[in-house]
This record gives C-alpha cells, structure tokens and sequence, in this order.
C-alpha cells in the first residue's frame, strides 16, 4: 500500500518541518526572522498569491512565469526543498493536462513562429494552465511546511472561523497519523495472510473497514475523555502567537505590494527587452 | 473529483466559497443547537477515519481496479448531515494542504461539489427517505448505493459547469459532461458498494451508531416491551385464569400464617372480644360480598371462581390508579 506509506511519510516531513521551524524561532539554528510572524500573515498572503495566479489570462504565459519569484524566494528563505514541492505537484498536473489537453487540438491558429516550428495559442494556454497547477500547488506546500497545520488552525481561528470547525480541522491533523498508522497495521496484516493478493477482496470490505471504524469511535470516546480531564470546554487551544503584530502586518503589505506588482508589470518581458 | 486552483476562475471560486459557507453557517448553528460537545472529537476522529480509510484499495472483481468508500455519505450515515458537512470540510481542507488534492482556492467549489451533495442530498433527503419506515440492510444498502450514486453524478456535473464558467478548457460543455458523468457512474456504483458493506456491518455490530437508529431502535425496544393495551390485556386474561380457573384448585389447606396460628394457638381464626370488634365484625358480615370466597350463603364453584375474577379486576384496577396518581404527583412536581 504506497499510498498509505506515502500519506505517512508526508505527515512525518510536515511534522519534522514545523519543529525546524519553531526550532529557528527560538534560535537554534538560522535566521528565523519569519518565523515570528502571525500564522495568519502566510494564509493571507498564499491566499493573495493563489488569487492573482489563477487571474492571468489563458496566454499570459511570461507574465504568469514571473509569479516564480515568490516561490523561490519563499522556498529558500525558509529552507524548504522545492524539489519535494515539486513531486507534490504530479497528481495535478496529470488532472490539468486532462482538462487541458483538447485546447492545441481546438485552438491551431499560430502566435508565435521560431523558425519552423509554430506555437498555437492552444499550446501556449495549456501550459499556461499546467503552470498555474504547479504554481498554486507550490503554494500550498510552502504555507503548510512554513506555517503547519496547527499555525494554520491558529490563522483559521484569528479569521474568526467557528471555533467547532478548527477544533474538527485540528483534531482530524491530530489523529491522522494514527489511523493511517492504524489502517497500514491491519492492510499489512490482510497481505500477510493473503498473500499475492491486489487489495482488499470484496467479501471483506465490510468487516475490514467496519472494524477500523468501530475501533475509531471507541478511541474518539477515549479523545473526549481525556480532554475532559485536561479542562476541554468547547475550545481547543493549540499553539500561540507571541510574535510582533507589527511585523505580521508588514510583511503582508510587502508582499501584497510586491504581487500585485508582478501581477501588472511584465516583468520578464521588460528583463528580456533590456537584452541586447 | 478534487478540483485543482488552476481549474477555477478567481470569480467562481468566491461564488462556490459563498454557497458553502452558507451551508457550513447552517450547519455551525445546527451543530451548536444540538449542544453536544462529545460530538466534536467524534467527528475529528472520524474525519481522520474517512481520510485514512480513503487511502486503502479495494479490489473490484473483475476488473483489476480498485475504489474506496465514499465519505460524505459515510459521515452523514453515522454523524447526521451537518456534523457530517462540517467533518468533510475538515477532511477536505486536511487532503488540499498536506497531500495537494484539490486547492485552497478551489476548496469552495470541492466542499460544494463533494459535501454538499453527499451530505446533505445523500443524508437529509435519501437516507431519511429510505429510513422512513424502519432501518433493514437492504435498506442501508439502496440507500448507501443510491445515494453514492446520485451525489456523485451531481458532483462531476457541477465540476463540468464549474469548469465551464471558468473558461480554462476548450472542450465543448457536452463533450466535457459525457466524459465525466460515465466515469463517475461506475466510481459511484463502487464507492457505494464498498459505503454500504461498512454500514451493514455497523448495523449489524452496533446499530446505535447509525444517524436517526434512536428512533427505530426505540420502536423496536417498545414492540419487544409490548404496548400499554396489550399488557393490561394480558393482565386481565391472566387475572380471568388464574381467578376463576386456577381459583378451583385452591389448596383447601391452611396458608402459612395460618398454619404458624394453629401450631402456636391450636386454631387458624384468633378469637377477638370486645364491642369493638363485634360492631367491625357485623359491619364486615354486610358488606362482604364473597366472604371466604364463595357467595353469601353458599359453597358452590362459581363463587369462588366469581370471586377470584372480581377480586383480580379489583387489584389491577387499584395499581392503575395508584400508578396514574403517582405520575401525576410527579408531572406536577415537573411544572413547579
């Protein structure tokens, strides 16, 4: 099962990734000077991001390319590997290539001739919708691996987003890893006793399931109860900002300056007008 | 069915992010009415359930291919509807962040697309419309299919028009539908199948478990209680019996007090002196309409079988209106 592997291992790199981070926060290592900001500061900026990403028009390929620049400038920032953002990025560029593959077939006029080889504008709009999945997929990798998913709860919770709904978000982050660890245990032990077997056989899709839920529910009873003990009352209380509100609100207006400057000027295309 | 940032314009983005949020408004004001705050992490862990249970493969039979269950109507199935939307979010917002499956822009259009309808379609209206009269498998198991089915259909259509209304693709509206909506009919068929043999198996081990089970098993209990005419039915042909035929074969031997009486005072009837005791004993003499269980005046069968009928109908009748008296006390005690 590589996708209950997989699922787990990125869990683990999510995890060791915030401890990184909050490591550098305290100054264990690197700068860290982000790491001080609001979690609510890189929601809304990714969210900003995202906006003015998926605003280009289908051929505005150079204009969209300049919106690397934000990711790169993230990504080493932060440290964080693209080439892992990257491989995140496969799944949606296989569900964009499917939604954009009719486009060379429907749109042939020619808009760019380089010797013999002509580029239509449905090729030019298909990368462009290829390159907007990679972007934004980016994107949210940069925010969970900056933030983590309980700084994100945290930035939900400075939204005034109901307090029921984080605390179901943060919860199903929480005990993630354990039922996927859980699920892995009993598919591991179904091969064992069924070997050379694809899957799971369908005489046994009720029980198997059934019983990784009821199993569910007892644990969900042993989550209330010890919350209960630890003074639960309706609100979950996870990590908290101690960081400059000043600095957060800051870097949101810089880099909300900066976006939307990539966002109006071709700044690739003035680049490459400079060249001799 | 996941939809991807790159797939929708920032303009249908904030029209689905409106609908949902509309919908998860409702169901926020749901969820707090109900006021049960063991819910949350039930649905937490559940959520992660969903998500973990997604990422195992279950082999089709002859096909080669594999499915998974389908969570909003799993969730509705064991949470209810609004819990149920609210822990799909939660899922949905978790599969976006962590494993890049569907988008953080895009997230208004996928909780439509993949809650809503699962939620509230399969739960509010075709679960409860197959649950109406009771809950059995096979109609966990139409319900579990149907409702698959349907909010699958309706969620790859509403991607197409999505899509569509966001202009990134220059397939035609209809060529798009006829490619998404086959594909998900047999992901629907599959993903109920799987849906339904987990329900079944809940139904079987822990029926309690299940969304609106209170009521059938309520029903249920009461039938194997029996209802409040059938016991004093029973009772009164139990009385009937034993009174008047069970009565005939009375032992004519002392009872245990009386015989204790007659061991100590060597007779079974105390003799009492007094004018007190005389005036109660003439009292008793005349209003006694069976004395000793038999008619005034004579030892016949039908007496004692008539006394033993009326005397039971007599006690039955004092329990009910002692138990009436008492609920009433208590309803008044309710009030104040």
């Amino acid at each position: 099962m590589s996708k209950l592997k997989k699922a787990i291992q990125d869990i683990h790199l999510s995890d060791v990734s915030q401890k990184g981070q909050r490591g550098r926060g305290r100054g264990e290592a690197g700068s860290g000077a982000e790491i001080s900001l609001h979690p609510l500061a890189y929601l809304l900026v990714t969210f900003f991001y995202l906006l003015l990403v998926v605003s280009f028009s289908k051929y505005d390929l150079s204009g969209l390319l300049s919106m690397v620049l934000y990711l790169l400038i993230l990504g080493i920032g932060r440290e964080i590997r693209l080439r892992e953002a990257l491989r995140h990025t496969w799944p949606v560029l296989l569900l964009v290539s499917m939604v954009g593959i009719a486009n060379p077939f429907v749109e042939r006029e020619i808009c760019w001739q380089w010797g013999e080889v002509g580029i239509s504008y449905g090729i030019i709009s298909m990368l462009t919708l290829m390159l907007k999945g990679i972007f934004c997929v980016m994107a949210s990798y940069l925010l969970v691996m900056g933030t983590g998913m309980e700084g994100i709860c945290l930035g939900l919770r400075s939204l005034h987003l109901p307090k029921e709904l984080v605390a179901v978000v943060f919860l199903i982050y929480r005990y993630l890893i354990v039922l996927l660890k859980e699920a892995e245990r009993m598919v591991l032990a179904y091969k064992l006793r069924a070997p050379g077997q694809k899957g799971i056989h369908f005489k046994v899709w009720g029980s198997f399931l059934g019983l990784l839920l009821l199993r569910s529910m007892d644990r969900a009873q042993t989550v209330y109860e010890s919350m209960l003990l630890r003074g639960y009352q309706g609100e979950i209380r996870g990590r908290e900002f101690r960081g400059s509100k000043g600095r957060s609100v800051a870097y949101v207006c810089l880099w909300a300056v900066a976006l939307f400057f990539l966002r109006v000027v071709p700044v690739f295309e003035l680049v490459g007008a400079l060249l001799p | 069915m996941h939809m991807a940032d790159a797939l929708v314009a920032p303009a249908v983005a904030g029209t689905m992010y409106v609908c949902s949020g509309a919908a998860m408004g409702y169901s926020i004001k749901k969820v707090r009415l109900a006021n049960e705050p063991k819910k949350i992490p039930v649905m937490g862990v559940m959520g992660a359930f969903v998500f973990a249970s997604q990422m195992i493969n279950f082999t089709i039979p002859g096909t080669g291919s594999s499915g998974h269950l389908c969570g909003g109507m799993m969730l509705s199935a064991i949470l209810g509807p609004e819990a149920g939307f609210l822990t799909m979010f939660g899922v949905l917002l978790v599969q976006c962040l962590l494993f890049a499956d569907g988008g953080l822009l895009a997230l208004g259009c996928n909780v439509w697309n993949m809650a809503f309808y699962g939620c509230f379609l399969g739960a509010m209206v075709l679960w409860k419309l197959f649950m109406k009269k009771g809950m059995t498998r096979k109609k966990i198991i139409g319900a579990s299919v149907a409702g698959c089915v349907l909010t699958l259909q309706l969620g790859a259509f509403s991607v197409a028009l999505e899509t569509l209304a966001s202009g990134v693709t220059e397939l035609p509206f209809g060529v798009f539908v006829a490619a998404m909506q086959p594909i998900h009919l047999a992901i629907g068929l599959v993903e109920g199948l799987i849906t339904a043999a987990v329900l079944v198996f809940i139904y079987e081990a822990r029926p309690e478990l299940l969304w609106g089970s209170e009521n059938f098993l309520a029903e249920e209990k009461r039938e194997g209680r029996m209802s409040y005419k059938g016991t004093v039915g029973v009772l009164l042909a139990a009385a009937i019996v034993i009174g008047g035929l069970v009565s005939l074969a009375a032992s004519s031997k002392p009872d245990g007090l009386e015989w204790s009486m007659e061991r100590i005072a060597k007779t079974a009837e105390l003799e009492a002196e007094g004018r007190a005791y005389e005036a109660a004993g003439k009292v008793q003499e005349t209003t006694a309409l069976l004395p000793d269980y038999g008619w005034k005046n004579s030892s016949s069968a039908t007496g004692t079988s008539f006394s033993g009928i009326l005397g039971g109908s007599l006690v039955i009748g004092l329990c009910v209106f002692a138990c009436y008296l008492l609920r009433f006390f208590r309803g008044r005690e309710k009030k104040e």
